[in-house]
């Protein structure tokens, strides 16, 4: 299966400045394996112990994985992938 | 270099304002020209930090997920972010650094008593993990 993932400007070094690329599996944890054949390193900034790393969120078509089967959940062809990185910071402590 | 036309930088302000005593959050969608990054529109995210919202930020990102879309329906990229940190220095605190990633501007608004008091940008460089300063103009390209 062919989809399409979105990739945001943190990223984008690693897909050769590119905002979308493509790439084949039957999973979303599929995909993003195959990922680093095509894009080296890619999949070593987005897992941690085989897991994705928290500061990352994945929605597939707009749901967020988490709440369909994480990494296992399967694609379709067309399907869009988006990875959101997480915003966040504090004020200095007093 | 981060371009911020005026009108722009003062509703930035305003938010952080009318946010205060909390941390207040947005993003910039914008172009990215010679590592300049020129803002064309800023759009507040809401901060779901709901433990420690008065010196915590987390932005929302399902509203992030919408704004990455808009950005690509209008040929823009998420170009950066703000957030505001009330009674403090527009510095960036340890876990801003921690937290951030490369490619964005991070534009910083200190708000005392409820009035924004100064505002700068900051871009993470990498080995070793620290933000710079960059500067602000708000001229046109």
């Amino acid at each position: 299966m062919a989809i399409r993932i979105r990739i945001a400007a943190p990223l984008r070094p690693l897909t050769g400045g590119r905002d979308e690329i493509q790439a084949s599996g039957a999973s979303v944890g599929e995909v993003l394996e195959s990922l680093e054949t095509l894009h080296p390193g890619f999949a070593a900034n987005i897992f941690e112990n085989g897991q994705i790393r928290r500061f990352f969120s994945f929605y597939l078509n707009g749901e967020d994985i988490r709440f369909l089967a994480g990494l296992h959940t399967p694609v379709s062809d067309g399907d869009v992938l988006s990875i959101i990185p997480a915003i966040a910071g504090a004020r200095p402590s007093t | 270099m981060l371009r911020i036309p005026e009108p722009l930088l003062l509703q930035v302000l305003a938010h952080c304002e009318d946010g205060y005593p909390a941390e207040c959050c947005g993003a910039f969608l914008g172009r990215v020209r010679d590592g300049e990054r020129a803002v064309e529109e800023a759009h507040p995210l809401t901060n779901v930090n709901r433990e420690r919202p008065r010196d915590r930020y987390e932005a929302d990102p399902r509203e992030l997920l919408a704004l990455e879309r808009k950005a690509r329906e209008n040929a823009l990229s998420v170009v950066g972010f703000y957030h505001s940190h009330p009674d403090h220095p527009e510095r960036p605190s340890a876990t801003d650094t921690e937290r951030a990633w490369p490619g964005y501007s991070y534009l910083i608004v200190s708000v005392r008593e409820g009035r924004a008091t100064g505002w700068r940008s900051w871009v993470l460089e990498e080995d070793p993990r620290r933000f710079v300063e960059e500067p602000i103009t708000g001229s046109a390209a």
